[in-house]
């Protein structure tokens, strides 16, 4: 089976974003893989290892992405390609898929491309169904597990109502969810092979495509107000004094 | 001079991190209570290549250097020394030892499942009559034909009662001139016949982590497990403590590290007289004093990391690192639990199992007082390294990883 894990670099969760003169801002933060694509990686990994084949990290970003690459790599991906191009600075999630469909269509004979959920900075969580739909592949989300068997794929589909078990014929677009388990560390031999992988870079000459035009913008970016919270932590006799001060608390504060 | 590390050792610092605190962090206030060592912990660490860091691919190691080793002890003993305690006595004392001094067949038999963590290791020279003097041992091994007969005890040895293999340093020769000519070491099974260990409670420290009594009596082991030469029991036990020594300095370094890190977050959010801690002098001196101890600390082990790399003897510059970060690292913990005040003083912070952990090395595996001594015989020309028999190998990339 060949197997594409889409991936994505965003700053660790940790950072503090703000709004920059119109820009996003997340200070020194280091960029991370996007940790809902780690499942992902883990999710393609796990196919790879049940049903024999390789696994292609694919990623759209600029030069540095690559050390996101480099972690799909360590973790145990065969194989890394990076999407960079200078005209690909607005991009919105339509135009990704595009790009990433004709990545994967240049690469060819792709069986399974596997997504995280949805990203940590945009979290709009379409990507995957967009990039199905150009390539015109069914698309299974929300993937809790993945079993595959004589050329077509069952998932089971984490929902709010439950477990839902779809079936697709192979080749399919997945977005995995954590239940898919938890990603594995990389290995010291992957961070060896990581650590010396050359890793292609594809311009958009190279996949064929024109700089998608730009659907979705951003009207405006502002920081949030900072909320100034004061925690107060309320002691009494027994609880029924405790409750009674707190409703009398939230009753002054005209909270109801 | 580059001081940066590689893309290859930042992706293993950030793996060992992510193991430590992802399955260590959340579990270990409750071992170390309960003064139980983390039954998976060890079983882990094998199977995520920690425990074979820095050997080479067909001695069933991972390949990288030993600057990862002490990467990886710094990130370990950040969350807790019990961790780093392992990798001190399997990999530092006895892996590292086997693979200085074993002959081929040896590493075959011994190293390789050591570092694939199949089979746990563990060092014993400390007896209940002797540590520091260690040419005083009492335990002894008589040879009989192709086998050695040991008897006596070693005490205070970590991961006694957890380990498959024992690298024991004994006396062969109670008559050899210079004590320390006398000794012998060898590798033991711990299952064999007339060997009997136990563990020891009520440590200050290191609560997580095995410490425990291994007794011999009568116990036969193959001259073939007889590591190095006969009276070469001193010098090989030495190699072992500048290994071992390597990942206590770097272990330490750690703590100085997680001390700084609890205290920044601490000082910054308590208050007192209406502003944050962090903004008094008082509390700002103990803060860069961690931070810059930290530094020093770091540089010091990078440094025998290198050296190591090299191939270069570094017995003096490990004895440097060791002892400097071990007292840091008290005496950061020791005002980490300050800047924290009655909540420092309690185990719902980390700070007070950081001060109990950090008091024990600089006890173990060559005392401060000892390491004064080291450095001063180097400073006063009274001491020099004369060559090995058995060098440990410089770190060569291609060797390592065919
Ligand atoms: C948690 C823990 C784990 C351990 N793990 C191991 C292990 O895995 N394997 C192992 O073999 N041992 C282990 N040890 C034992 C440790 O190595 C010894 O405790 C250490 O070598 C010191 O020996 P000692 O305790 O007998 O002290 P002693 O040698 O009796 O020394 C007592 C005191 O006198 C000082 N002193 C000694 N000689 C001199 C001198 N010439 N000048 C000035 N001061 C001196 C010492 O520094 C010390 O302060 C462990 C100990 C601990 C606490």
């Amino acid at each position: 089976m060949k197997i594409i894990a889409c991936i994505k670099q965003v700053p660790d969760s940790e950072a503090k974003i703000k709004a920059e003169g119109g820009q996003v801002s997340w200070g020194e933060s280091p960029l991370v893989i996007n940790p809902f694509d780690e499942y992902a990686v883990e999710g393609a990994l796990q196919q790879k290892e049940a049903q024999g084949g390789t696994v292609t990290a694919l990623c759209i970003g600029p030069e540095s992405a690559k050390e996101a690459l480099k972690h799909a790599l360590a973790m145990g991906a065969d194989d890394a390609i990076l999407i960079s191009d200078a005209a690909l600075t607005a991009l919105d999630t339509q135009g990704a898929a595009r790009v990433l469909a004709a990545a994967i269509n240049k690469i060819g004979g792709v069986d399974m491309v596997v997504f995280g959920r949805q990203t940590l900075d945009d979290g709009s969580g379409i990507t995957a169904a967009q990039t199905a739909r150009v390539l015109g592949w069914p698309m299974l989300g929300l993937a809790g597990q993945i079993k595959v068997d004589a050329g077509s794929v069952e998932v089971s589909r984490v929902i709010e109502e439950g477990r839902q078990n779809v079936k697709a014929k192979l080749p399919a677009v997945i977005s995995v969810v954590q239940s898919i388990g938890e990603p594995r560390y990389p290995s010291f031999m992957g961070i060896r092979k990581a650590s010396k992988a050359e890793i292609p870079i594809w311009s958009l000459n190279d996949i064929g495509l024109s700089a998608p035009a730009q659907i979705v913008s951003r009207v405006e970016l502002i920081t949030p107000p900072s909320r100034d919270v004061t925690c107060e932590i309320i002691t009494g006799e027994s609880p029924a004094e405790i409750a009674e001060v707190l409703a009398d608390k939230i009753l002054a504060e005209k909270v109801l | 001079m580059d001081f940066s590390l590689s893309p290859e050792h930042q992706m293993a610092q950030k793996m060992v991190r992510d193991f430590a605190q992802k399955e260590i962090g959340p579990v270990i206030k409750e071992y170390d209570r309960r003064q139980e060592p983390i039954p998976f912990a060890l079983k882990r660490m094998g199977e995520l290549g920690i425990l074979g860091l820095c050997f080479p691919v067909r001695y069933g190691g991972q390949g990288m250097d030993y600057l990862a080793l002490g990467l990886a002890c710094e990130e370990l003993e950040a969350v807790d020394t019990s961790l780093r305690v392992a990798m001190s006595v399997h990999t530092g004392l006895c892996s590292m030892n086997l693979f200085q001094w074993g002959t081929e067949e040896q590493k075959q038999k011994f190293l390789i499942p050591l570092a694939k963590g199949e089979k746990i290791g563990c060092g014993a020279f400390t007896e209940p009559g002797m540590g520091s003097d260690v040419a005083a041992m009492r335990t002894s091994a008589k040879r009989d034909g192709d086998f050695y007969i040991l008897n006596g005890e070693k005490m205070w040895i970590s991961l006694a009662s957890k380990a498959d293999l024992v690298l024991v340093t004994v006396k062969t020769n109670p008559s050899a001139r210079k004590p320390s000519d006398g000794l012998s070491t060898f590798i033991v099974d711990l299952n064999t016949p007339g060997v009997t260990r136990g563990d020891i409670h009520g440590k200050l420290g290191v609560r997580a982590g095995a410490t425990g009594w291994i007794n011999f009596q009568d116990v036969k082991v193959p001259a073939a497990n007889r590591l190095g030469e006969e009276g070469e029991g001193f010098k090989i036990t030495m190699s072992g403590f500048d290994h071992g020594r390597y990942t206590v300095a770097s272990g330490a370094t750690g703590i100085i590290r997680a001390c700084l890190e609890a205290s920044v977050k601490y000082a910054k959010t308590r208050q007192t007289f209406g502003k944050p801690i962090a903004e008094y002098q008082l509390i700002q001196e103990k803060i860069a004093k961690m931070a810059q101890e930290y530094e020093i600390a770091r540089l010091l082990y990078y440094q025998v990391g290198w050296m190591k790399n090299q191939g270069k003897r570094c017995t003096r510059e490990t004895s440097y690192a060791k002892k400097f970060a071990t007292e840091a690292s008290f005496s950061a913990a020791n005002e980490a639990i300050q800047i924290h005040g009655a909540y420092g003083y309690s185990d719902e912070y980390d700070v007070e199992r950081y001060l109990r952990n950090a008091r024990g090395a600089m006890i173990y595996e060559g005392s401060s007082e000892i390491q004064t001594l080291i450095q001063a015989g180097y400073a006063l020309g009274e001491r020099s390294d004369k060559p090995l028999r058995c060098e440990l190998p410089a770190y060569d990339e291609k060797v390592w990883q065919s």
